[in-house]
């Protein structure tokens, strides 16, 4: 058993060793002048605007906690999706039905101004 | 391929981790990501059970494990910030109101 | 059990209930923001309420068509409609009493109804459930409704502190309960009750049985309050809403000692006289000497709730014969009683839950004398006095103990309920011989809770005369459920 892990450790050998000795050779080639515009964090193009450990709205947590439900009901289309011919009409219907729950908790957030941005 | 003594021995230890860092962590996130540990150790010995029976119904009970925790977690985390709108305060011990 | 098979109409019938609640469940939900703010309380509780009494129903004609249904998932015996119908009507007298209190509490939420009616599909669920994952399922169901609903007095800080309290503790034990269950399918290569006693019973227990078994006995053991696991109740039900707490002590207690009836009995569980002996044992002296120092009324409940779940489990540990029916019993009496006490006191504690002390009880045979009398009632059938439902409920519990030569627990309770008539007496005592206090005023009962009163004292009396007919229906589902 443990024999078939040997490859592995040589990956993780070689890892080891390629990494530092790629790094330090880019760092005695390459031309080195930083600036504060090279350092600054790269968002995509956009200047940052605070640093990332500070505090946000409350907000985000609700729409965090919203998505994380809807999110994750969806693994339950997964293996209908699989056996679609096989679970045929019947198991349609129940889908539906499942989807329908779904929608009733939506409608609900929704009325209830959850997904407003107050 | 691996023995499944291996696999439990896994998820044991997760859970265990999940124990201890419910037992000792002061943080109410910390708590509850320790609680999402044991389940994820859990969904490791069903999976490997699952394999070793051949039966697929273990993996499909990894599913609603999964699912259940997510509801369970968007609750927590919601009756967490209901906690902190009040006491201002995420750490157990300062959460006190009523003794044991 | 091909893929593609369909389920017949009758495995409907036998989730009846269960869809029942669930669609007045989404309508309270979904009318809640669409009408309006002021008369929706009221409105929104007349729905709940007639989703409950149309479960009570769909139970009555479930019964006549038992059976297993949805691929062996469920299975509708007499057992499972005798706790169908205990918690959804747990499920409409707590909505009775609740219409008073949200206005008096000035909780404006229409989904206190809805989950109310949520957290009774999961416990309908788990009375019903033969599988071990389903089980799950359902306990998260109830578990989850009920985390929310102890917070729901939100601006108080104890509420809030009382549901995070239990959320945490109550996923710790669910997640105990989980590995059981994993470690149970290792074990057996299935979660179906009845394969799982199939192996258990043939041949030699695998180890991994053992360890399932305790496991999920720690889990439900903490729902049921059972020490030693009990340390989550005082604080919770201190904290959460009265009505609440009178929901939560006893519905979804009933269905998780119906799962341990069906997991302990049905599967045979192996090793599970000493676990149950130690734990009961335990429950009940706990239970009692916490509540001998009390001053909270509410806390006072609570001790007395860990102790009686002691009481409950003697049963457990007795013959299969003697010890189901004794158990079943217990339920339907300690939930008529410790409904009741808990919609009087949720009465008393008027705005902002101010009056909850025992000396916020002085002299109130005085000042509401009919309010006094049923809360004695009540405490009276908690103490276990004769013609009421809580003698019998101890009464059967200690003989089925008996004839399992168990006399060192029973000696043990015995003496326990000495202890228990203590703290009882004492909340009787300040109601009838101390004079009352200016500051507590008691507003006259309405409607709802008049209604809520007259069917929890109707029912504990009815269950201290005449007890027979329930032992009779309870003895007869339990010898179905073994010859299974």
């Amino acid at each position: 058993m443990p024999q078939n892990y040997v490859p592995i450790f040589i990956f993780v050998a070689l890892i080891g060793v390629l990494i530092p000795v790629t790094l330090l050779a880019a760092k005695l080639v390459r031309p080195d002048n930083p600036n504060k515009t090279k350092l600054m964090p790269y968002e995509c193009g956009i200047d940052p605007v605070d640093h990332a450990r500070g505090r946000y709205t409350v907000r985000f947590y609700i729409v965090a906690i919203l998505f994380v439900v809807f999110d994750v009901e969806t693994i339950f289309l997964f293996p209908w999706a699989v056996k679609f011919k096989a679970l045929g009409v019947f198991g349609l219907i129940e889908i539906l039905i499942f989807l329908v729950i779904l929608i009733v908790g939506y409608i609900w957030i929704w009325k209830k101004g959850a997904l407003e941005w107050v | 391929m691996v023995p499944l003594s291996y696999y439990l021995v896994l998820s044991g230890i997760l859970f265990a981790c999940g124990v201890l860092g419910f037992l000792i962590k002061r943080n109410i996130i910390t708590i509850f990501m320790s609680i999402e540990l044991m389940l994820n150790g859990v969904n490791l010995s069903f999976v490997a059970f699952a394999a070793q029976w051949h039966a697929l119904s273990g993996q499909v009970f990894v599913f609603f494990v999964m699912v259940v925790a997510a509801a369970e977690s968007a609750v927590g985390l919601a009756i967490i910030i209901a906690v902190y709108r009040t006491r201002q305060t995420l750490n157990v011990d300062q959460i006190n109101l009523l003794k044991l | 059990m091909s893929a593609s098979a369909t389920p017949l109409a009758v495995e409907y019938v036998r989730i009846l209930p269960e869809l029942v609640l669930s669609i007045f469940g989404m309508a309270v939900m979904v009318l809640d923001p669409l009408i309006d703010e002021r008369r929706n309380q009221r409105t929104l509780g007349n729905i709940a309420l007639l989703g409950s009494l149309a479960a009570i129903i769909a139970t009555l004609y479930q019964s006549q068509y038992p059976g297993p249904g949805f691929w062996n998932m469920v299975n509708v015996d007499a057992f499972s409609v005798f706790f169908h119908f205990l918690v959804t009507t747990v499920t409409a007298i707590v909505i009775l009493t609740s219409y008073d209190y949200m206005e008096v509490q000035q909780i404006r939420a229409g989904e206190y109804y809805g989950l109310i009616l949520f957290g009774a599909v999961g416990m309908c669920l788990m009375s019903s459930a033969v599988e071990l994952v389903l089980i799950f399922i359902a306990l998260e169901i109830s578990s989850i409704s009920t985390y929310i609903l102890a917070g729901f007095r939100r601006r108080a800080a104890i509420s809030s502190e009382a549901s995070l309290k239990y959320f945490l503790l109550g996923s710790f034990a669910t997640a105990f309960f989980l590995y059981g269950v994993a470690l149970m399918f290792g074990a057996t290569g299935s979660t179906s009750i009845s394969v799982i006693s199939q192996v258990l019973r043939s041949g030699q227990i695998p180890v991994l049985a053992y360890a399932g078994i305790a496991l999920m006995f720690v889990g439900l053991g903490f729902k049921v309050a059972a020490a030693p696991f009990h340390i989550w109740t005082p604080d919770v039900y201190e904290g959460a809403p009265s009505p609440v707490v009178g929901f939560m002590s006893t519905a979804p207690k009933a269905a998780v000692f119906a799962v341990l009836l069906r997991i302990m009995f049905e599967a045979n569980a192996p090793g599970r006289l000493w676990l149950i002996w130690v734990t009961a044992a335990l429950s009940m002296t706990l239970g009692n000497i916490g509540a001998l120092v009390q001053d909270n009324v509410k806390r006072l409940l609570a001790y007395s709730s860990i102790a009686h779940a002691g009481y409950l489990l003697v049963a457990f540990a007795a013959l299969p014969s003697g010890g189901i029916p004794a158990a079943m019993f217990y339920t339907a009496s300690y939930a008529a009683m410790n409904v009741g006490a808990f919609a009087v006191v949720s009465h008393f504690a008027s705005a902002g839950e101010r009056y909850v002390t025992l000396e916020d009880y002085s002299g109130l045979g005085r000042r509401s004398p009919l309010l006094a009398a049923t809360l004695t009632i009540f405490l009276l059938s908690l103490i276990g006095i004769p013609i009421t439902g809580g003698f019998f409920a101890k009464f059967y519990v200690f003989s089925a103990a008996l004839q399992a030569n168990l006399v060192g627990l029973v000696i043990i309770g015995v003496l326990n309920s000495a202890i228990g008539a203590y703290y009882y007496l004492r909340i009787i005592v300040m109601m009838y011989m101390r004079e009352p206090r200016e500051e507590a005023p008691v507003p006259a009962a309405p409607i709802g809770l008049r209604a809520a009163l007259t069917l929890t004292v109707f029912a504990t009396i009815y269950l201290g005369i005449l007890p027979g007919g329930v032992l009779e229906y309870a003895s007869r589902s339990a010898a179905e459920l073994m010859r299974q």
